[in-house]
């Protein structure tokens, strides 16, 4: 039995302690607003924040994170992120399914860079990929957020 | 209540699920296996009704994989019938051919339905205010449907919608010719930019995909298929495999019957209770297969077939003069061999499905661009009506074709039926890559004879690929028409002696729709040889793009003996030189075109195309650096799609397609070894990440009131040819071949 804190909440967990957290969160706690996309940390869509800092879920294995705060998209905010709202007010969204690990991942960059420049976006971005090609979108709205914030 | 009985599908639900045992992710949504307007008191046609509370429902029939179908859709309906945005709740349709097409593919939803959601939308306006003229005793002519009320104009009486629903339920839905509709300029929310339905839940995770689809008892699976197509399970080990933590068991799937059309393709299911352990389970599994002929298909020998059939006479799919007498006639003879490679959809959500068969029925939830294509495809697979396959359509985490082909819903449904339980199929992204219908592989040889002042006399062209028709019927060839008239036997130049020819290829993997289809390979071909025709006449190759498609006309293909398709009624949608010069022009100016600054080892190119019947011209600044390293500064799209539902919606659909199209030409590349696909995963299977992207994409719409074309696919054809004809200019060197990634630029 392990412990874990997800979203501020203690959670007992008797299962196979290799499960990578993506299908902890997924499947047993059912947190679904983290993604499935590749498995091997190559396209972002699980991202979750391990205190703060964005982690990439599916390559990493739940005994990983205990006595760590996780968070997830569920637990972002109690409303909106300065994010979700620029998110929003520039219509970034197309299909939809990558946007939540590049939400968590921008927030991870406003935490460490609140004033980021186009190379600072570039360099913290490039792990999550949009096959829909929002990426123009993505940027000027962590810029918004950035701006909306300060 | 006049909406379509459904009664017994509806007691059956309860029976199976009871209410709220159904649970659609983190949000318990038991209406979604139910009748779209059920609890509408009012519903003069499937896709609308009033709530006595005064909600609107529509139904969207459309499924939403980023193209905003599902919002824009209902949107036209509720322009029309008068209805508050604020106060219409959009429900997603089940599978069923009342609605008509739902195969959400062929970039037509705008296109097909607009008229249709006026119609059902002017029809309950005009009911709504025939209901308020007779509680009023006043004549109809008074009376006017405006935002969710009708108003009494004489007296400024008003009685909102849900007032009037139950007495609007009881009059006769009017005939069509009596509808009266909006005139542009009234319309509310067509031609603004409202946000899509869905945005909020999008943004805080709350969207439900088909990832999240959950069902009570249900179980997960993993399936593993033979590696190369048509295989045969020899035998199989599952002692290790069971061994797995949260592994049940093991189940076959038989293999498909040839065609494997949307069949499921067969092989050995793990069964565990929950994702991960299905995965690790299959991982342990000892599958030995026969791998049977297509262990034949090496995509380096392929290709070489392919380009000799290339360089041999085909079928002629378009003639018009001579091009033997013009060649012999020409003073300059250029002949150029593209070739573009087999492209994997790799949407980010990979492809999975619930399935809950039970008492002879069986109800889905999928991600799906084709619930009737479920119906069909399931119903066959485990041996029910097709009346008895419920699909409930999800969101798609991206579609661009792959979802548009359920042989992942039959898998589920397969193991269901076995199991006596609901499962959850869930793909790998390996098998998602391993397992797709390919966009098609082509070689293409181009011939011209130029006259003395550089002007075409003589164009031949010829494509080669294993053709979509393959998924559906054995010993196939040759290209359809269809194919062959995206980009190839409509190609939209004056020439005075043009031949356009189909050589023979076979399939050796499924081949299937990607968005756009044969006009990526086909653009490539006909926009990059344009360009080294302007550059051998030692023209401007913007200036040449013009002579080329010569004087305003329309091409009449059906003249020439060509078997067009078009993709609508060629009155209506005529192919029309006017709107593709017109597009160029408009490229041209916003770009700066000839005019504008670059930097050293910058250059622009230019392609245009039409397809989906909406004109695009594109330019893109490609700046190529000393070591020969690609990036794409800008993209200039200029878009005639005729009349546009959302301006918003339609640029970001164009700003993906400049993203889809740098991905296909810099890095989309699937070939197999021995009859087994080389790629796996996003490290070999590369797609444009964030610092690889166009950083700036200018989209630039004509106004036109034409009728609706297409929005989601067009985009992406005139993008690679726009890149390479930019390398072109900035370092000299000819692109014929994609990917990028395998040229050397220095």
């Amino acid at each position: 039995m392990i412990t874990l804190k997800i979203n501020g909440s203690p959670r007992q967990f008797d299962g196979d302690p290799e499960m990578p957290l993506l299908w902890y969160l997924r499947d047993v706690v059912g947190l679904t607003g983290s993604k499935f996309g590749c498995g091997m940390g190559l396209c972002g869509a699980c991202t979750v924040h391990q205190d703060g800092v964005a982690i990439r879920s599916c390559v990493t294995p739940v005994r990983g994170v205990v006595g760590k705060e996780v968070t997830t998209i569920e637990g972002l905010s109690n409303d909106s992120h300065p994010l979700q709202k620029a998110w929003e007010a520039l219509n970034v969204p197309q299909c939809g399914y990558c946007q939540v690990g590049q939400i968590m991942q921008a927030a991870s960059l406003l935490k460490q860079t609140p004033k980021p420049t186009d190379k600072d976006i570039d360099d913290a971005m490039t792990g999550n990929i949009c096959r829909c090609g929002t990426y123009q979108r993505i940027r000027a709205a962590i810029h918004l957020a950035a701006k909306e914030k300060a | 209540m006049k909406t379509i009985d459904n009664s017994s599908r509806r007691s059956f639900l309860r029976q199976a699920f009871g209410a709220g045992a159904l649970v659609l992710g983190a949000r318990v949504l038991p209406t979604r296996a139910l009748a779209a307007l059920e609890t509408a008191v009012f519903s003069p046609n499937v896709f609308v009704g009033i709530k006595s509370d005064g909600t609107v429902l529509i139904v969207a029939h459309r499924s939403e994989m980023g193209t905003s179908s599902r919002t824009m859709v209902p949107l036209i309906l509720a322009d029309e019938m008068e209805a508050d945005w604020k106060r219409v709740k959009i429900e997603q349709a089940i599978g069923d051919e009342k609605y008509g097409d739902q195969n959400t593919d062929g970039s037509h939803s705008v296109r097909s339905f607009f008229s249709v959601m006026q119609e059902c939308g002017a029809s309950a306006r005009s009911m709504l205010e025939q209901a308020a003229a007779n509680q009023w005793s006043v004549p109809v002519s008074q009376c006017k449907a405006t935002l969710h009320q009708v108003v009494h104009s004489p007296s400024g009486k008003k009685l909102g919608y849900g007032e009037l629903a139950a007495a609007a339920a009881k009059l006769p839905v009017p005939d069509k010719s009596k509808l009266i509709f909006k005139k542009k300029s009234e319309y509310r929310y067509i031609g603004k930019d409202l946000p899509v339905y869905d945005l909020s839940d999008i943004t805080h995770g709350k969207a439900v995909f088909g990832m999240d689809a959950k069902v009570d008892g249900m179980v997960y699976a993993s399936v593993e298929h033979s590696p190369v197509l048509g295989g045969k399970l020899l035998s199989f080990d599952d002692k290790e495999a069971l061994q797995v933590p949260g592994v049940s068991r093991t189940v076959e799937i038989p293999a498909f019957k040839p065609p494997h059309a949307f069949q499921a393709l067969g092989g050995v299911a793990v069964i565990a209770d929950n994702t991960w352990s299905a995965f690790q389970g299959r991982k342990k599994l000892k599958v030995s297969w026969d791998p049977g002929p297509n262990a034949s298909y090496t995509s380096s020998e392929y290709k070489q077939q392919l380009q000799a059939t290339a360089r041999k006479p085909g079928k002629v799919v378009r003639n018009v003069g001579d091009v033997d007498k013009g060649f012999a006639a020409a003073t300059k003879i250029l002949e150029a061999d593209y070739y573009v490679p087999h492209l994997a959809h790799a949407a980010m959500e990979p492809v999975v499905a619930v399935a809950d068969f039970r008492d002879g029925k069986c109800t889905l939830w999928a991600p799906t661009q084709n619930p009737q294509a479920v119906q069909d495809t399931v119903a066959a697979a485990v041996g029910i009506d097709k009346k008895n396959v419920i699909c409930n359509v999800t969101l798609l985490g991206g579609g661009f074709g792959r979802k548009s082909k359920p042989d992942y819903c039959a898998e589920a449904a397969i193991l269901s039926k076995q199991l006596g339980k609901p499962v959850k199929v869930v793909w790998t992204r390996e098998d998602d890559i391993h397992f797709d219908y390919y966009h098609s592989v082509a070689a293409l040889y181009m011939k011209a004879g130029l006259d003395q002042s550089g002007k075409p006399v003589a164009w031949l062209q010829r494509s080669v690929f294993p053709s979509i028709n393959s998924t559906f019927a054995l010993d196939v060839k040759s290209g359809s028409a269809g194919e062959l008239g995206m980009g190839f036997t409509d190609t939209p130049y004056a020439l005075p002696n043009h031949r356009a020819e189909n050589g023979e290829a076979v399939n050796h993997v499924r081949i299937g729709w990607l968005r756009s289809v044969a006009n990526i390979y086909h653009a490539f071909a006909v926009c990059s040889f344009a360009d080294e025709l302007a550059h051998a006449a030692g023209r401007d190759p913007k200036d040449y793009l013009l002579d080329l498609i010569g004087p305003p006309r329309l091409v009449d293909l059906k003249a020439q003996g060509v078997d067009y398709p078009n993709m609508g009624p060629i009155e209506q949608y005529p192919v029309d030189t006017a709107r593709l010069r017109k597009v160029v022009e408009l490229v041209a100016e916003k770009s700066g075109w000839g005019k504008r600054r670059l930097p050293k080892g910058h250059a622009l190119g230019i392609a245009a195309h039409r397809s989906f019947l909406s004109y695009i011209a594109t330019v893109v600044e490609v700046a190529v650096s000393p070591a020969g390293k690609i990036s794409i500064p800008r993209v200039d799209m200029a878009v005639d799609a005729g009349m546009i539902v959302s301006p918003d919606r339609v640029r970001s659909q164009f700003e993906g397609a400049a993203v889809f199209g740098a991905s296909l030409a810099l890095m989309g590349e699937i070939t197999a070894t021995a009859g087994k696909i080389d790629q796996s995963n996003f490290n070999n299977y590369p797609v444009v990440r964030m610092n690889e992207a166009p950083l700036e994409t200018r989209v630039y719409i004509v106004e036109s009131d034409a009728p609706p074309a297409g929005v989601g696919e067009p985009g992406v054809p005139p993008f690679a040819p726009a890149l390479c004809n930019a390398i072109f200019a900035a370092t000299g060197k000819r692109i014929r071949e994609l990917p990028l990634s395998r040229q050397k630029l220095v």
